[in-house]
């Protein structure tokens, strides 16, 4: 039997080399990482028959300074720190306070926040180097 | 030697088919981020970071951008309050912290925080508002008190030393403490 991944001069063959090549680029491509400082919110939401929520800190602090959401608006520094609740948002509180049709589009776009996967915890998340505080 | 050669064919036809797919995923950072459910209906309607961030300041950790450059060269700016009345102050003042072993003096600006951040987001908690009162260990910032607050969090991570270890200390000349206030 001759074994494909060895010539008999004991080069490697040309075979072993590409096939080495796809696997490596299979585990580069594979899987992605969550993008660093996204917040997950789900205390209330899956157990109440909708997606988590994912709040991105990239893409609102482009907009805003941390000072207008965790000093202006209220909003405590701390995942899960916040009583946040779908009533109190539609009562114009949370994420209501913009996402209201005035600064931001408003609540009947449910899944452009209720986005996550089934089964996340409220927590921040981070890549590799840094889960969160602690875990840097 | 025949059927040999066609299983391998055959093999790498099937891996190059699925390293297509997958190539495909990774050009979208949001499928397999372990993050984003592909089947939410607005899945495609939100926008990747990938995108929205390009053409910023690079940067090697945390969201690969270097936020105070971002927001000095004028390429964001962000809002700083939502209602008129909201007073809005920046301190220019630098605090040099020297309890740091044999590492490098620690610089902390409060010009590049308090362009992003409200004074009552560390005044008087984490920081009291007199040098050397608040009892920082880098112990405790490693497990998200003090600077480990933000750093690790939503700013840069504390992987960075350099980053806030950044006054030698045979150069460092003048006072530890509260540097002198910068007039704009
Ligand atoms: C648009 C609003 C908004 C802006 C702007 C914002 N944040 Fe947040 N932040 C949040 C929300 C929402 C949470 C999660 C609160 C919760 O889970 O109850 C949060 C959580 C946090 C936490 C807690 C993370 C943890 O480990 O528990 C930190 C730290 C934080 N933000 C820092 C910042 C910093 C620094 C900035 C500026 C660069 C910033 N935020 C800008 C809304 C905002
Ligand atoms: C701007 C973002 C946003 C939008 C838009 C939004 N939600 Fe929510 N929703 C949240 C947050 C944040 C929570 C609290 C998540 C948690 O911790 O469980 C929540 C919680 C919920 C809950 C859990 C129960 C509760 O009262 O907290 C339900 C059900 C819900 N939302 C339904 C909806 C529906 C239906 C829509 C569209 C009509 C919608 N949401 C639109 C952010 C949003
Ligand atoms: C300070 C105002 C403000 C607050 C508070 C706020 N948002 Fe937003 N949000 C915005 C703005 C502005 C946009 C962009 C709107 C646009 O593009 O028209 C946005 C966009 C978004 C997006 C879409 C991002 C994308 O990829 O297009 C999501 C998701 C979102 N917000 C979730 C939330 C959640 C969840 C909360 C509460 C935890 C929240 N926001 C609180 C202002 C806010
Ligand atoms: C976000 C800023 C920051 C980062 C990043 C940081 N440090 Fe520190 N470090 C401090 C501060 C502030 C102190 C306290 C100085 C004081 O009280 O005089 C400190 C103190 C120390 C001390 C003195 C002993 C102690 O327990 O306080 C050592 C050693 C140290 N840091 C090592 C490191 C190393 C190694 C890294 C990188 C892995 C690092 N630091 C990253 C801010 C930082
Ligand atoms: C990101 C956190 C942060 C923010 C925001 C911040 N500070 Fe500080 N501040 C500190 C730290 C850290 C110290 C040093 C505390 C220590 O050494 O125990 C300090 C010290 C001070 C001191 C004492 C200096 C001395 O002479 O000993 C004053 C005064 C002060 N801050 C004023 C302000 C004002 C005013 C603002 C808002 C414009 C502000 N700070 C915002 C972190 C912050
Ligand atoms: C309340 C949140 C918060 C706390 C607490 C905090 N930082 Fe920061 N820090 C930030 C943010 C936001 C930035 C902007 C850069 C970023 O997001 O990566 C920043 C940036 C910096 C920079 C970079 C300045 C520049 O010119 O590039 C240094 C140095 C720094 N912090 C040191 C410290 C030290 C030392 C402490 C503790 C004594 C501390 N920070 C505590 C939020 C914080």
């Amino acid at each position: 039997m001759l074994n494909p991944l060895r010539n008999p001069d004991r080069r490697l063959s040309p075979a072993a080399v590409f096939l080495v090549g796809v696997l490596l680029l299979l585990l580069a491509a594979s899987p992605g990482m969550a993008e660093y400082a996204d917040v997950i919110l789900n205390q209330h939401a899956e157990q109440e028959g909708v997606r988590p929520v994912i709040y991105p800190h990239w893409f609102h602090r482009i907009r805003f300074r941390c000072k207008v959401c965790h000093h202006e608006l209220g909003f405590k520094m701390k995942a899960g720190g916040n009583e946040i609740s779908m009533a109190a948002i539609l009562d114009g509180k949370f994420c209501g306070m913009c996402h209201n049709e005035e600064i931001a589009w408003g609540l009947e776009h449910c899944h452009r926040c209720h986005s996550g996967l089934p089964g996340l915890k409220t927590g921040i998340r981070g890549d590799n180097k840094a889960g969160g505080p602690g875990e840097y | 030697m025949k059927p040999l050669f066609l299983a391998l064919l055959w093999l790498i036809g099937g891996l190059l088919f699925l390293h297509r797919g997958v190539a495909v995923a990774a050009e979208d950072v949001f499928v397999n981020d372990g993050l984003h459910d592909p089947q939410g209906p607005s899945f495609h309607e939100l926008q990747r970071p990938t995108e929205a961030l390009a053409g910023f300041p690079p940067d090697t950790v945390g969201n690969k951008v270097r936020w105070v450059n971002a927001l000095r060269d004028g390429l964001i700016n962000p809002r700083t309050n939502i209602v008129p009345e909201t007073k809005i102050q920046v301190l220019d003042m630098d605090i040099i912290f020297g309890n740091t072993g044999d590492n490098a003096f620690v610089r902390f600006p409060h010009r590049a925080h308090t362009e992003w951040l409200d004074c009552a987001n560390c005044h008087p908690d984490p920081f009291k508002e007199k040098f050397n009162t608040s009892g920082i260990k880098m112990s405790a910032i490693l497990e998200g008190k003090f600077c480990g607050k933000c750093h690790g969090a939503v700013a840069f991570p504390l992987t960075e030393c350099a980053r806030c270890h950044s006054i030698k200390p045979d150069s460092f000349r003048g006072q530890l403490g509260a540097q002198s206030v910068k007039k704009p």
